[in-house]
């Protein structure tokens, strides 16, 4: 049995009335690529801010790399990478000093930062593009330089909120290929997607409606369960219930 | 530290690569330091007078070439008629209206005494309060005179006068220069420290790259001071520039000590770079930051005494003068520059401006937070 490194329970937080999101637990072991799926609206995003400590929650517990949501936040934060739906680099810095910048303030020695944007721009066969300021560059390399750039610092978890969103077929299929390079490592991947096809590539998926967690298990059981032939109609029977619309 | 080197790093590569900031902050204090002194004058010339003379005699002839000699004033026209003149006066043609009577010479000589009209256009009220008060100076020196002349010719003796001659302290020739100068470079640190600090942050809002840095395990006040000593080195670096130009341009040199005035200055960013922190943590984007930031420095600006005396405020406008940074940073500009105060002289200021930072500071770094 593999070590749990994100446990929740009950975890709510609430917008005045407004209940983005409403006692969600679960677990995700070491290792696994956990797929966070659900319509606009239905509180991913929330969820996931409050579990990188980016977000207090009104109720509930929740532990990450068995560290405390509530008191530990720092601790956390040492130990998860985070790329967000928005882009998150600097577009008017090269890719090398946003490496550079990112690294430094993980507390990354001189040195691991030399050989890590070295590494880093050798797998990315971006030797050309090192010195180029990053607005310059396609949306495509954007992201895949923001996904290595949220694993410098060696995070235990990786948490990606859309990170595919608005880029070609060819380059979210090279940028499932790192993810399943840092899932080999041992590194957790905790992702949000609209994409059907990426929840297949998940080791194991959850759906959430208005706020709740309606669904959690591996995609071949879940199409078994909802009797259906593929994600994208299990999603659809599940989501079709939502009252909350964006 | 090691954290702050990497923040200050990215913070100077950004500004130096912002091409149209960089060229702003040369561009504003010069364009302000050459412009705004000249212009922005209190010194009212070429102000329109309309003559009415129903005397013409050669007293009333020696009156209006001594105004018109004066060089302060236009005669636009010269008649006979009062509602002439007016019409020239609702018409904005003319500022001001002399009005001498019929026998003016006659009553002057025998009963030693006679009356003018001057009718002012209070519309620009600057202007008008100026121009009555030359006018005035202008009749009063020429009574002086026609009474030399009387006491001469008659043998009276003279009815004393008080005659006032003012000596003027710290500006000896009145320079309007040296008042201004040291003021608007009090305003171009007010303008660099708020505006730029509260716009950088909120663009990091803006674009999203915030979310990067609170995901990171870097503490509060690191990134704080990653933020304001960036701006409070070019604050001080745009202060440098407008001295030199101010002593290239107009030879002002500082009577005080100039290590003292860079002190104040320091001390004084401190305080802007805190309010324009503070605005920008209850930003969102950076037109809410631009506007409410232009609100605060305009108010600061025109409530601070560069162009009307805190002194003549009425007692509420002095609470709010008080409560100005900008007001103590234009005081101790001009004291330190012109009169060259020390500093005992400023201590009160230093102390004050101080408050502000640690208020401003305190304020921002309690609303700034990481998490929602």
């Amino acid at each position: 049995m593999k070590e749990t490194v994100i446990k929740t329970e009950k975890l709510t937080k609430k917008f005045g009335n407004f209940i983005a999101a409403n006692a969600v637990s679960f677990e995700v072991k070491k290792g696994e690529i956990f797929g966070f799926l659900g319509a606009n609206g239905a509180g991913k995003t929330t969820a996931m801010r409050m579990l990188c400590g980016l977000s207090t929650p009104t109720s509930g517990k929740a532990q990450i790399v068995g560290y405390d949501i509530y008191k530990q936040t720092n601790l956390i934060k040492k130990n998860i990478g985070y790329m967000s739906q928005k882009f998150s680099l600097y577009e008017d810095l090269t890719v090398v000093e946003n490496i550079r910048f990112f690294a430094g303030i993980y507390g990354l020695s001189n040195q691991d930062i030399k050989d890590k944007s070295a590494h880093l721009i050798e797998t990315l066969g971006m030797q050309n593009e090192s010195k180029k300021r990053v607005g310059t560059l396609p949306p495509g390399w954007k992201q895949k330089i923001s996904f290595s750039v949220a694993l410098l610092h060696e995070p235990k978890i990786v948490f990606l909120d859309e990170p595919t969103g608005g880029v070609d077929p060819l380059v979210r299929r090279q940028f499932w290929d790192l993810i399943y390079a840092a899932a080999d490592k041992g590194i957790t991947i905790f992702i949000s997607t609209h994409y059907m096809d990426e929840a297949e590539y998940c080791n194991r998926i959850s759906i959430m409606v208005d706020g709740s967690i309606k669904a959690l298990d591996t995609p071949v059981h879940l199409k078994h369960q909802f009797n259906a032939k593929n994600m994208d109609e299990v999603f659809y029977e599940l989501a079709r219930g939502a009252k909350r619309r964006e | 530290m090691r954290t702050i080197r990497f923040l200050l790093q990215k913070e100077f590569t950004q500004i130096f690569r912002n091409k149209p900031i960089m060229g702003m902050m040369m561009i504003v204090p010069i364009v302000q330091l050459l412009i705004l002194p000249l212009a922005a004058n209190y010194e009212v010339k070429n102000i329109n007078l309309a003559v009415v003379d129903h005397d013409h005699s050669t007293y009333s002839q020696k009156l209006v070439s001594n105004i018109t000699a004066s060089g302060y004033f236009r005669l636009i026209s010269f008649g006979n008629s009062y509602s002439k003149a007016y019409q020239l006066i609702e018409s904005d043609q003319a500022d001001l209206i002399l009005e001498i009577p019929p026998d003016f010479e006659r009553n002057l000589i025998r009963d030693n005494k006679q009356k003018v009209l001057i009718a002012v256009n209070a519309i620009n009220g600057t202007k008008a309060n100026l121009g009555g008060a030359y006018l005035n100076t202008i009749i009063r020196n020429y009574n002086e005179d026609i009474r030399m002349q009387f006491v001469q010719n008659e043998k009276k003796s003279p009815i004393p006068l008080i005659e006032i001659k003012p000596v003027n302290w710290f500006n000896p020739l009145m320079n309007y220069n040296l008042f201004m100068v040291p003021g608007i470079l009090a305003i171009l640190v007010t303008m660099i420290g708020s505006y730029l600090t509260a716009l950088n942050i909120v663009k990091e809002k803006e674009v999203g790259t915030i979310e990067q840095i609170n995901v990171t395990p870097i503490k509060k006040h690191h990134f704080i001071l990653g933020k304001l000593i960036p701006f409070w080195v070019l604050g001080l670096l745009v202060f440098s520039l407008g001295l030199s130009i101010s002593f290239i341009v107009y030879g002002i040199i500082p009577l005080g000590s100039l290590l003292l005035l860079y002190e104040f200055v320091a001390l004084y960013l401190l305080s802007v770079l805190g309010l324009g922190l503070l605005i920008s943590t209850y930003c969102e984007t950076q037109q809410q930051a631009m506007f409410i930031a232009f609100f605060f420095v305009m108010i600061f600006i025109l409530m601070g005494g560069l162009f009307t005396s805190v002194e003549s405020m009425p007692p509420w406008a002095k609470i709010v003068a008080k409560l100005n940074p900008v007001t103590y940073m234009i005081e101790v500009m001009r004291m330190i520059v012109l009169k060259g105060s020390g500093f005992n002289d400023i201590l009160p200021h230093l102390v004050k401006v101080l408050l502000f930072a640690l208020f401003f500071n305190s304020w921002a770094v309690w609303n700034y937070k990481k998490t929602s």
